[in-house]
């Protein structure tokens, strides 16, 4: 392709890219260094409130965010630097870990307990996916060809299913006085929680996430399994090939950027773990960066959200996900330079 | 026969809705478009429908309305004209300056309101409230009787209550309560430190819990969880009723608002067993907390819409629509009977319980609670780390917003 068509093809996504990402991503980073801070004064406020045979009335010195003369809460913008990063990853814990190579201490700031469990989250269901979404696409292929249309409709299930609905179900099914912990409880005879332990929780999200994401591993590569040449294939046998040579040797390097597509792919949605934590109130054992994030954003009763420190978690978040994809884009990139690709 | 059916449900639908709609009357004709925004409980369904039958009325109700209500009643004009609020979720709203004095409508509208239903903040009427409520203790006097122990009267007697239960084996939990990590678990701790005699913050705005009294808050809710379900962490306040409802649990401290679901047959099978007390004492004082709920109206909205609108709400919680549903909450409202579902509010006030302490810094405060107190629970922290655990994240908190 001339280079002057390459760029017209890809002008329009460039520019969508640079409006809708590249632009609030600045933001974002701008905020994670200010604060917005409300100006607050000291009023003696009388206030009068309902009791349960009279009123309660009291006298007391609140702290009140005074308005402007349009009626709108004054605030002021303060350049805070790295604070509220160094906030957010415990800079004196981290230190102190460092010091005494003690490094379990650390999950007990939220951030590196949200980081620690997302990561494994993304390391752990990785091979699974890749793998099971293989071994479904070979069964696929080799079934007769009346059975191919049902199989594949059922196998995708899991992935249209809207990830907040199925692991709702799952919590349902799980929780405890639901359907499979009782029938485990009647068939054990002893007494199961599975969301009252960090280990039962995690486990649960991982397996619900391999169940959801396989289908969209196997679609990929029973695609890809198309457009593998037959002749090749039937070569090979004549050679003496058997089943785990051409599997090794034809289908798999065949396969492999799609393999590197769909690993992109995955560890970017994992790295974003968040459906899981909320529809298992799993907040108390674990969470996850994405959460984390979300937990700053969220209004509190007296309607106090915390942008910077949101921001700051976004763009950690943000960066972690560049190095965890770091080794695959490489990968990528070298093949195309060598002109693989 | 398709089109048949489909028409059938639709007239079904319609006189279900017409029947629900109709057993209030409203004597006041509204003719301007009004919407209100509110919390889901059953008290609120009932108000809403009093409303509904003055017409052109529409009412959201969600139970996450305060993630809505701040922005929702800055726009100008306001999203909503109605806001049901409670004394915590009124704070942003006085605060922002979004809701309307009500004085001069409650001169010319106001007649059938009792003194203690007008919240008054800084000498003006902000809301009008139509409920209280509180957390307290609901217990099965068909198992305390049977096993001889006494109406439990401060923690260690729930604690030792709780121990007897357990060895009878008569329920699968002995005790439950709304736990859930974040808002709920925050307002357990809030119950607790209260009741011990606690007060949250010292000279500006700086936080003070890190003491005796909240070392000991927090080893009572630690001691209360060997005696609940494992998975008390994830159980809000609608599935500890629940569990009561259906004979998982012996007590608990639940809030009054669900008092009256436990003897509603349809859904309950301990109709008539439980009773319903004064939250247990702590060293002070009884580990609750009083809250009201009440109406508020929005600034941003013509002077005619709002007085349309208050007229509405007086229809809302007028005795009419108490009579009708007079268990669903314990009511402020003139012609309120105080029932046998109330008497556990009730106590808890006699003895003494105290307004949550809302404000703007108790919401920073409530929110590092409920991200924090769970590491204790969990054994991920001491008492001692857990309380400087919470005083950091509300710095980090009170220094964003500005309040030190």
């Amino acid at each position: 392709m001339e280079n002057r068509d390459f760029i017209f093809f890809v002008g329009p996504s460039l520019v969508a890219m640079f409006i809708c990402i590249a632009i609030p991503l600045i933001f974002v980073l701008e905020q994670s260094f200010f604060v917005n801070k409300k100006v607050y004064k000291e009023v003696e406020v009388e206030s009068c409130v309902a009791g349960f045979t009279g009123q309660i009335c009291s006298v007391e010195m609140q702290s009140k965010p005074q308005l402007d003369e349009k009626g709108e809460i004054i605030t002021q913008k303060e350049f805070v630097g790295l604070e509220s990063y160094v906030r957010l990853i415990n800079f004196d814990a981290v230190k102190k870990a460092f010091w005494q190579q003690n490094f379990i201490e650390l999950e007990n700031v939220k951030f590196f307990s949200a980081l620690r469990f997302t990561v494994t989250f993304c390391l752990i269901t990785l091979p699974f996916v890749i793998i099971l979404g293989l071994v479904i696409a070979l069964t696929v292929n080799n079934l007769l060809s009346s059975l191919k249309g049902p199989i594949i409709f059922v196998s995708l299930l899991p992935f249209i299913i809207t990830p907040i609905i199925g692991a709702l179900s799952i919590r349902w099914l799980f929780v405890g006085d639901g359907i499979i912990t009782a029938f485990l409880e009647w068939l054990t005879n002893s007494n199961i929680s599975m969301f009252s332990n960090s280990w039962t929780l995690e486990l649960m999200m991982i397996l619900y996430r391999i169940w959801h994401v396989c289908p969209f591993a196997f679609i990929v590569f029973y695609a890809g399994l198309q457009t593998i040449n037959k002749e090749m294939l039937e070569s090979a046998i004549v050679d003496g090939a058997n089943r785990y040579h051409r599997l090794r040797f034809i289908i798999i390097p065949h396969l492999m950027p799609l393999i590197v597509f769909v690993s992109l792919i995955h560890l970017m949605d994992s790295y974003r773990v968040f459906e899981e934590i909320i529809a298992f109130s799993s907040d108390a054992y674990v969470i996850s960066l994405q959460w984390l994030t979300y937990d700053f954003l969220r209004l509190d009763d007296t309607g106090n959200r915390y942008i910077s420190s949101a921001s700051a978690s976004s763009i950690l978040t943000m960066i972690g996900i560049s190095i965890l994809l770091y080794p695959l884009i490489k990968k990528t990139w070298n093949d195309y330079r060598e002109g693989k690709l | 026969m398709k089109l048949k059916s489909i028409i059938a449900i639709l007239t079904a639908t319609f006189i279900s809705t017409s029947v629900w709609g109709g057993h209030h009357a409203c004597d006041y004709k509204n003719k301007e478009e009004l919407t209100m925004l509110s919390n889901s409980y059953d008290a609120w369904k009932a108000v809403t429908n009093a409303m509904a039958s003055c017409g052109n009325f529409t009412a959201t109700l969600d139970k996450d309305f305060q993630q809505k209500h701040s922005d929702a009643l800055a726009a100008n004009p306001s999203l909503y004209d109605i806001v049901g609020i409670s004394n915590g979720s009124i704070t942003p709203l006085i605060n922002a300056g979004t809701v309307r004095p009500l004085d001069d409508l409650v001169k010319k509208y106001g007649s059938q309101l009792l003194p203690n239903q007008l919240i008054k903040i800084d000498g003006k009427i902000m809301a009008i409230a139509m409920s209280v409520n509180n957390q307290h203790m609901m217990y099965r006097e068909d198992i305390f009787s049977k096993l001889g122990i006494s109406e439990p009267k401060t923690w260690s007697d729930v604690l030792s209550a709780a121990e007897k239960i357990k060895a009878s084996g008569m329920v699968e939990y002995p005790y439950g309560g709304a736990f859930k990590s974040g808002w709920n678990i925050a307002e357990e701790f809030v119950n607790m430190y209260l009741g011990n005699g606690g007060s949250f913050f010292g000279s500006g705005n700086a936080p003070a819990i890190n003491n005796a009294m909240g070392v000991k808050s927090l080893e009572t809710l630690k001691k209360l969880t060997a005696y609940m379900d494992p998975e008390y962490l994830a159980s809000d306040s609608t599935y500890a009723q629940k569990q009561m409802q259906q004979e998982k649990i012996a007590m608990g401290v639940l809030w009054a608002t669900r008092a009256a679901a436990m003897d509603n047959a349809e859904e309950s099978k301990v109709v008539g067993k439980i009773k319903m007390v004064s939250a247990p004492m702590g060293d002070a004082r009884p580990a609750s907390s009083l809250w009201w709920d009440g109406i508020a109206i929005a600034k941003n909205i013509s002077d005619a819409e709002a007085e349309a609108a208050f007229q509405v709400i007086m229809e809302g919680i007028d005795k009419e629509m108490v009579k009708a549903n007079n268990d669903k909450a314990v009511w402020l409202i003139d012609g309120y009977k105080a029932g046998k579902s109330a008497m556990g509010a009730k106590m808890t006030a006699d003895n003494g319980a105290v307004p949550y302490p809302s404000g703007t810094r108790m919401g920073a405060m409530h929110g590092a609670l409920g991200t924090v107190v769970p590491d204790f629970l969990t054994g991920k922290k001491s008492a001692k780390e857990t309380l400087a655990a919470i005083e950091d994240a509300y710095i980090a908190k009170a220094k964003e917003q500005g309040l030190m």
